[in-house]
C-alpha cells in the first residue's frame, strides 16, 4: 500500500503553510475544548470528536472554491471550522443554545450553514452520500463548475446506498467528489473485521470511478490530491473517489470504553504521524516559521476557542417559543 | 496555576463513577492526551485523558471509591506556565451548569395552521379529464412555469412512466429534466433531496410508494426534518408522488396505504386527492410548496374521469377539506380511493333516507380539523373511511379529535371504517374481504344512526 505523501519542500507560500496549520490547530483545540465541555454536563447526547484527523478536512478546504459544497456525517466540527463557520455558533450549538447554527435544535450532529455552503451535519451512516450527489447534481443541472466534497467514513463505506449513489454519480458524470475519511474504525469494528476489501479507493471501480488512496495525516498530500480530483470533477469528468487514511485518537463517541484497539498503538500514532506536528516539525526543518510564529498562532487559537467556550456557556437556551417554529416554511 | 479535574460525564446519562484505575501518580507530569485514569460508569471502563500539560499534585479520590458524582473534584494539576495563554484552564470550576428545569406547563401552545381558500369556480368552464391526464398537466404547467422543476424516477422518460403519468413530458422538457433514474429507490431518493436542499425543486416519483419503504430514511430523517434541524436555514422543497394503496390482486407487498405512516411525520405535508380537479391543484400546491411533499395516488383512480376547470392557474390549498355532498344526518369522512366506497355508500343511505354530509379531507397534514369539529357538531355522528390498516389510522387519529373537541354533540361513538389487519391476500375472495367495503359503511352508518336492520 503506496501512501502519497509530500516529503519535499512544498510549493504553498508560507502564508498558507501558516493558515494550514493554524486551521487544524483551531479544530484540534476546539475539539479538546468540546470533550471538556461534555464532561462537565453541558454538552449532551452524542459528540463525535475530529482529533486526529484534521488534515483531511483542512487540506480540501484549502483547495475549495467559492461557490463549492460540503457535506458530512456526524463527525461534523472540524469540517464547519475549516469552512469558515464561526466556532461561537459552532459551540453554542454543542451546548444547545439559542447562539448555535441552529438555534440549539440541532447539536453536534446536525448544523448547517447555507452562507457557507456547509449541508450538515447528518445522524444516519451513510445518508449523507446521495445527498452529496444531489448537490453536485444541482450544480450540474444549473450547468456550473463547482464541485461537492461529501465525506464520509470506513464504515459508510458498507452501506448499500453509496453502491446506489456511485452508480448514479458515475452515470450521470455528477461533479462529487467521495472522500473517505478511513479512520481505520467504524465505532469499535476494525476495517479488517467489518470489510471483505481493505482498499477502499478501489470501491468504485466497478462503476467506472476511478480513486486514490492519500496519506491523510499529511495536511500537504491531501490538498494535492483534493487539487487533482476536484479538477477531474470541474472537466466534467467526475466523480472521484479519495481515500483518505486517517487515525481518531478519541472514542467513537464521548462513550467508548477503547478495548478495541491497544493505547499504545494510539500513541504511536500520536507520536509519529501527528498532522499538526508533523507540518510543524517540516516548517521548522524547512526553516519556513519559527517557534515564536507557532507559539503566536497557538495564544491566538486558544483565545477563539475560550471565547467560543465562553459564548457557549452564555447564551441563553432558545426561548420556548421556538419549539413548534421551523418546522414547516 | 492549578486546576481542578473533574468526574467527567462519559455518556448522556451518566450520573455516577469511580475510578477504577489510577495511571498517574502525586508529582507526575503529565502532557495532554495522557491517560489519567480508567472510569467505571455504568456502561463501561473508559479511560480518561489529560486535557492540558501539568503536574499531578493531588489525587482527591482513592481507586474503587464508590458513586462518585459527575463534576466533582477527583484530581489537581498545575498548570504548565510554559504554554502560551494557559491562565483560563481553571475556568470550567466556575462554570454554572444548572440550566433552567422546563416544566411541563411551560410547553407552549402549537401553532394553528394557516389555511388557504378554494378559488371561486364561478363562471368557469370545466373539461372532462382523467385523473391521470390531470396529474400530467400540473407537472407540466409547473414545469414550464419553473426551471428548477424535474422529475425522477423508474421509467418516467422513455418508458412514458408505469403508469403514463408522465407521458409526453420527456418530449416536451428533454432528458435534463425528465429525467429515467435506475431501479435504486434509497439512492435516487437521497440525491433528489440533496437537489432539494440545493435549490432545485424535484418531483420524485416512486413506481408504487410501496417501494418508497427502501427510501424512508431520506423521506423522513432528510427531507423532513432538515429544516428543524437546521434552526429554519436548510428547507427542502421537493414532491415524492406516485400510487399508493391497493391496486388489483397484487398481494401484501404492492397494497399497502401509507397516509397513517407520513402523517406521523411533523415536517412532511401529506396529499391524498380524489377527484381530478384536486389532483391537479393540488399537485401543483405541492410543486410550489417550499417543503417536503409526500403525494399520494392511486392506481385505479388514475383512469377516473372528472370534470377539471378550464383556468390558466387552477391550484387547490393544502390543508383544506373539501366538504362533497351537504347533509345534516351523519358525517362520512373520507379522502383518495376511500371516497369513492364513500360516495357509494352515501347514495345508498340517501335510498333509506339517510341524509349523509361527506368530507373529502384531501390534505392529511396539515389536517383540516375545524372542517371536521363542525360537520360533527351538526350531525352529532361521524364514521371515517380510509383502506389503509385500522391500527394507528388516519380515522383513529380523527376519532381522538372529535372526543377532544365534539364530546357533547356527539350522539354515537364514532366508527372507523378501514382495510382489514390482515397483510392483503392475493385469492380474489379474501382480496375484496380485506377492502373496505360500501356495505361496511353502509352499517356503520347505520349504526351510529341507531337504524334497526
Amino acid at each position: 500500500m503506496v501512501k502519497k505523501s509530500v516529503n519535499s519542500k512544498p510549493k504553498e507560500s508560507k502564508e498558507e503553510l501558516l493558515k494550514l496549520y493554524r486551521e487544524m490547530l483551531l479544530i484540534r483545540r476546539f475539539e479538546e475544548k468540546s470533550g471538556q465541555l461534555y464532561g462537565m454536563g453541558l454538552i449532551g447526547g452524542f459528540c463525535h470528536l475530529y482529533i486526529g484527523q484534521e488534515a483531511v478536512v483542512v487540506g480540501l478546504e484549502a483547495i475549495a472554491k467559492d461557490g463549492d459544497k460540503r457535506i458530512t456525517a456526524y463527525r461534523d466540527h472540524g469540517h464547519m471550522l475549516a469552512c469558515g463557520m464561526d466556532p461561537n455558533g459552532v459551540m453554542a450549538e454543542l451546548t444547545g443554545r439559542e447562539g448555535g447554527f441552529s438555534k440549539g435544535k440541532g447539536g453536534s450532529m446536525h448544523m448547517f450553514s447555507k452562507e457557507k455552503n456547509f449541508f450538515g451535519g447528518h445522524g444516519i451512516v451513510g445518508a449523507q452520500v446521495p445527498l452529496g450527489a444531489g448537490i453536485a447534481f444541482a450544480d450540474k443541472y444549473r450547468g456550473n463548475k463547482n464541485v461537492t466534497f461529501t465525506y464520509f467514513g470506513d464504515g459508510a463505506a458498507n452501506q448499500g446506498q453509496i453502491y446506489e449513489t456511485f452508480n448514479m454519480a458515475s452515470l450521470w458524470k455528477i461533479p462529487v467528489i467521495f472522500v473517505i475519511e478511513n479512520n481505520q474504525y467504524a465505532m469499535g469494528t476494525s476495517i479488517k473485521r467489518g470489510s471483505s476489501t481493505p482498499d477502499l479507493y478501489t470501491r468504485g471501480l466497478a462503476f467506472g470511478i476511478k480513486g486514490e488512496m492519500v496519506d491523510g495525516m499529511d495536511v500537504l498530500a491531501v490538498s494535492k490530491a483534493g487539487k487533482k480530483a476536484a479538477d477531474i470533477c470541474r472537466k466534467g469528468q467526475g466523480p472521484y473517489i479519495l481515500e483518505m487514511k486517517t487515525y481518531r485518537y478519541r472514542g467513537h463517541s464521548m462513550s467508548d470504553p477503547a478495548k478495541y484497539r491497544t493505547r499504545e498503538e494510539v500513541q504511536q500514532v500520536r507520536k509519529q504521524q501527528d498532522p499538526i506536528d508533523s507540518l510543524r516539525d517540516k516548517m521548522l526543518k524547512w526553516k519556513i516559521a519559527s517557534e515564536d510564529e507557532f507559539k503566536d498562532i497557538d495564544r491566538d487559537v486558544k483565545k477563539i476557542v475560550n471565547e467560543a467556550s465562553d459564548f457557549a456557556q452564555k447564551s441563553p437556551e432558545p426561548d420556548v417559543s421556538e419549539l413548534y417554529t421551523d418546522v414547516y416554511l | 496555576m492549578e486546576s481542578k479535574i473533574l468526574l467527567p460525564a462519559l455518556s448522556p446519562t451518566m450520573e455516577v463513577g469511580k475510578i477504577a484505575k489510577w495511571f498517574v501518580k502525586e508529582g507526575d507530569t503529565v502532557a495532554s492526551g495522557d491517560i489519567l485514569a480508567e472510569i467505571e460508569t455504568d456502561k463501561a471502563i473508559m479511560e480518561f485523558e489529560a486535557i492540558s500539560d501539568g503536574v499531578v499534585e493531588k489525587l482527591l479520590v482513592a481507586e474503587n471509591e464508590e458513586a462518585i458524582p459527575v463534576n466533582s473534584p477527583i484530581a489537581i494539576i498545575s498548570g504548565d506556565d510554559d504554554t502560551a495563554g494557559e491562565e483560563e484552564t481553571s475556568s470550567e470550576e466556575n462554570v454554572s451548569i444548572d440550566l433552567k428545569e422546563t416544566t411541563i406547563s411551560a410547553v407552549p401552545e402549537a401553532p394553528r395552521e394557516k389555511l388557504g381558500e378554494d378559488l371561486s369556480l364561478e363562471n368557469v368552464s370545466f373539461k372532462s379529464q382523467t385523473v391521470r391526464e390531470a396529474l400530467r398537466d400540473a407537472m407540466a404547467e409547473e414545469m414550464e412555469r419553473d426551471e428548477l422543476v424535474f422529475l425522477m424516477g423508474e421509467e418516467v422518460a422513455e418508458y412514458q412512466g408505469a403508469y403514463k403519468v408522465s407521458q409526453g413530458l420527456l418530449d416536451q422538457f428533454g432528458s435534463e429534466r425528465v429525467i429515467d433514474t435506475p431501479i435504486t429507490e434509497h439512492g435516487f431518493t437521497g440525491l433528489g433531496v440533496g437537489a432539494g436542499f440545493a435549490g432545485l425543486r424535484p418531483i420524485v416519483e416512486f413506481m408504487t410508494f410501496n417501494f418508497a419503504m427502501q427510501a424512508i430514511d431520506h423521506i423522513i430523517n432528510s427531507a423532513g426534518k432538515t429544516l428543524y434541524m437546521s434552526g429554519g436555514q436548510m428547507n427542502c422543497p421537493i414532491v415524492f408522488r406516485g400510487p399508493n394503496g391497493a391496486a388489483a390482486r397484487v398481494a401484501a407487498q404492492h397494497s399497502q396505504d401509507y397516509a397513517a405512516w407520513y402523517s406521523h411525520i411533523p415536517g412532511l405535508k401529506v396529499i391524498q386527492p380524489y377527484s381530478a380537479a384536486d389532483a391537479k391543484g393540488l399537485l401543483k400546491s405541492a410543486i410550489r410548496d417550499p417543503n417536503p411533499v409526500v403525494f399520494l395516488e392511486n392506481e385505479i383512480l388514475y383512469n377516473r374521469s372528472f370534470d377539471v376547470p378550464e383556468l390558466d392557474e387552477y391550484t387547490v390549498p393544502i390543508g383544506k377539506a373539501k366538504i362533497w355532498k351537504e347533509g345534516k344526518d351523519v358525517t362520512l369522512v373520507s379522502f383518495g380511493i376511500g371516497m369513492s366506497h364513500t360516495l357509494e355508500a352515501a347514495r345508498e343511505l340517501e335510498s333509506i333516507g339517510v341524509d349523509a354530509e361527506i368530507i373529502d379531507l384531501r390534505t392529511l397534514r396539515p389536517l383540516d380539523k375545524d372542517t371536521v369539529i363542525e360537520s360533527v357538531k351538526k350531525t352529532n355522528r361521524c364514521v371515517t373511511i380510509e383502506e389503509g390498516f385500522p391500527v394507528c389510522s388516519i380515522g383513529n387519529h380523527l376519532s381522538y379529535l372529535i372526543m377532544q373537541e365534539a364530546f357533547d354533540w356527539l350522539d354515537a361513538p364514532v366508527i372507523c371504517c378501514t382495510g382489514k389487519d390482515v397483510p392483503m391476500p392475493y385469492a380474489a375472495n379474501l382480496e375484496k374481504l380485506a377492502l373496505v367495503s360500501v356495505p361496511e359503511i353502509v352499517q356503520a352508518a347505520k349504526s351510529v344512526l341507531y337504524l334497526e336492520e
